[in-house]
């Protein structure tokens, strides 16, 4: 019998807060495909790259806590998040690598009994479905394939950059320059994947209080970039790509001078689309850009 | 013994001569490409076999002068280090050739470096110090010391990170990864006593480290592995250690993370957003929006703010591991 896929599940704080779909796609999915997550309840912010401007080490501590929970669980830590991904995965290649961080940081660790150990792999759920589960067994599990849907992969900067990190937390890395995860999941559920230039491209998300006039520009981009190649919708499997993309059309349409509004759907309610979950369960009502086709 | 092999490649080759050209054009050509080949082997062929007056740079073949830089499909690569083979397995057997920037280019793949040059200049890349023209022994630096630099001396000014910046691309105040990474190379010195100089440059609204979007195309790009991004966090964190960061939009929203996880474990975002903006500037940017997502759920009400398990470790943690404060 295959062995069941158990993750401790980083949830990160959008998932909690402003993309609630987000997190219920991610359940329905995993339930469909018979993967259990355990909830990382006493996890923090990751500081979303901006904790780390400000306290490097206060940043490394907190990411350190969260995986030494997944580590006592004895799980593999399975996050929702791009940047969650990226800053955990960093945390865990900075102490496993560097010896004198690693006792600096458990030093502190161990004042509220905890010890980073480095045992707990980390992956992002989009990896954990095509490396883990297999794209060929979820093609079988496809109830309703996604065959009339043109579809705009959107990667997100922080799951597919720097791409060393990529090769130590799954194991396939995909090429930055050329990625192919979500164009593969796409033609998997059976849809249609188109590319553009954006795709591999910065939502400006993280620039959106401080630089609103880039993020607006190259979200205007990428929303440009996949309306011009005739996608029907984009997928992306971060929130916060899905938050910019989904919500600043209107400031990212000025900025680039065109009406750039479409729906932006979670890499986990693409394939529960497809594997037959209903839009409630999807949380589809949730988006700002109506997902007007279900 | 390896074999060598050889494949038929279409090349799009971007051509473009200011002088005399309205508008840039591609030119199509095919080639034998063989698997010892890198990019510049290419390059040279296009000019002595194809057109004497294809024009690119390059000086050294040894991927240290920076000289020979261009993007292939869109990467950036340095010609003579970039192995043919590696382009075609990753791109296929298409494949465009470009100058590092289009629109500064003069011939071909040339290009214009001068807004390059323009912001290396601003950051002060130079060691500054007063220096007794006359030393009676060397001014030595220990290797640990050394080590603080964190190899930001390896840039080969090639411009590779600059032109893949998305934010400078954007914006062309923005001072760009490059001149980052050589500000932080002068600031981690020793010897040199110009570092709050540099942060007020460095610091500055719409030209500074806060307007990065953090894609990390500089890290991935740079053939040199400076990793111009992990500069730029360390000039963040210089800015806030040496108590020179300005009180606005930038600064409180990467103190605001530290706030909200000290009250929750998560990060409120509503909240960061009004600590970050100011409660009116809130409102007047983002209430339409927020009001729209407020209408399909997006928002969470303060008083049902979702609470990380074991708050009391999160707070003694922050308390015992905090390093600044703003
Ligand atoms: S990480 Fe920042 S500096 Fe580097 S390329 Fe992206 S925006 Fe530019
Ligand atoms: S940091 Fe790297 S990519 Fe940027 S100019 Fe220097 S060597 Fe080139
Ligand atoms: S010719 Fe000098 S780096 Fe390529």
């Amino acid at each position: 019998m295959e062995k069941k896929l158990t993750y401790a599940l980083f949830t990160g704080c959008t998932a909690k807060e402003s993309t609630p779909e987000q997190l219920m796609s991610t359940y329905a999915v995993a339930e469909k495909l018979g993967i259990e997550l355990v909830e990382l309840s006493e996890a923090t912010c990751c500081g979303a790259s901006h904790l780390q401007d400000y306290d490097d080490f206060l940043s490394l501590v907190l990411n350190a806590r969260n995986i030494c929970y997944a580590e006592s669980r004895g799980m593999t830590m399975v996050t929702i998040c791009n940047t969650c991904q990226l800053n955990t995965a960093m945390t865990k290649h900075r102490l496993d690598n560097d010896p004198e961080l690693k006792a600096r940081v458990n030093e502190k660790l161990a004042e509220v009994g905890l010890e980073y150990k480095g045992t707990s792999e980390i992956t992002h759920f989009l990896y954990a479905i095509i490396d883990d589960f297999g794209l060929e067994t979820l093609k079988e599990k496809v109830v309703t394939p996604l065959s009339q849907f043109n579809i705009a992969p959107f990667y997100g900067c922080h799951n597919i950059r720097p791409s060393e990190l990529q090769n130590e937390t799954h194991g396939k890395a995909e090429n930055p320059y050329n990625p192919n995860s979500l164009d593969d999941l796409i033609v998997t559920l059976g849809g249609v994947n188109v590319d553009y230039e954006e795709k591999n491209k910065c939502c400006g998300f993280h620039a959106e209080l401080q630089a609103p006039k880039t993020a607006a520009l190259l979200t205007g981009k990428a929303l440009m970039g996949a309306m011009d190649a005739n996608a029907d919708w984009m997928v992306t499997p971060c929130p916060l790509c899905h938050l910019k993309l989904d919500t600043q059309y209107e400031h990212a349409g000025h900025a680039v001078g065109r009406d750039v509004k479409m729906p932006v759907l979670h890499m986990q309610q693409m394939v529960g689309l497809a594997l037959g979950c209903t839009p409630s369960e999807l949380g589809l009502k949730h988006h700002v850009s109506k997902v007007n086709f279900v | 013994m390896t074999t060598i092999t050889t494949q038929t490649i279409t090349f799009n080759v971007f051509r473009f001569n200011a002088e005399t050209d309205y508008l840039p054009h591609y030119k199509t050509i095919e080639m034998e490409v063989t698997s010892e080949e890198v990019v510049l082997d290419i390059l040279n062929r296009i000019k002595w076999d194809v057109d004497g007056s294809f024009s690119y740079r390059r000086s050294c073949r040894h991927g240290i002068c920076g000289a020979c830089a261009i993007k292939v499909n869109g990467k950036g690569v340095l010609a003579c280090k970039e192995r043919m083979n590696d382009l075609i397995e990753l791109f296929g057997t298409e494949l465009t050739l470009e100058p590092l920037s289009i629109k500064r280019a003069v011939k071909d793949m040339i290009i214009d470096k001068e807004d390059f040059w323009k912001k290396h200049e601003q950051v002060k890349p130079y060691l500054i110090d007063e220096i007794d023209e006359h030393p009676e022994s060397e001014n030595l630096v220990t290797p640990k010391e050394e080590a603080q630099l964190l190899e930001a001396d390896y840039c080969i000014q090639c411009g590779l990170c600059h032109y893949s910046c998305p934010s400078l691309e954007n914006n062309e105040s923005y001072i760009g990864p490059a001149a980052f990474a050589a500000a932080y190379r002068f600031n981690a010195d020793v010897r040199d006593k110009a570092t709050l100089d540099r942060l007020d440059i460095v610091n500055a609204p719409d030209q500074g480290v806060w307007d990065c979007v953090k894609c990390f195309e500089c890290q991935e790009v740079c053939p040199k592995e400076v990793n111009p991004i992990e500069k730029i966090t360390k000039l963040h964190n210089q800015v806030f250690e040496n108590g020179v960061a300005i009180n606005n939009v930038a600064t409180r929203h990467a103190v605001g993370f530290a706030h909200s996880i000290k009250k929750h474990g998560l990060l409120d975002e509503a909240e960061l957003v009004r600590y970050s903006e100011g409660t009116v500037p809130m409102l007047m940017k983002h209430g339409k929006v927020g009001f729209k997502m407020f209408k399909v759920g997006k928002v969470v009400m303060p008083w049902n703010m979702p609470k990380s398990d074991k708050l009391d470790e999160v707070k003694a943690l922050i308390k015992s591991s905090s390093t600044v404060k703003f």
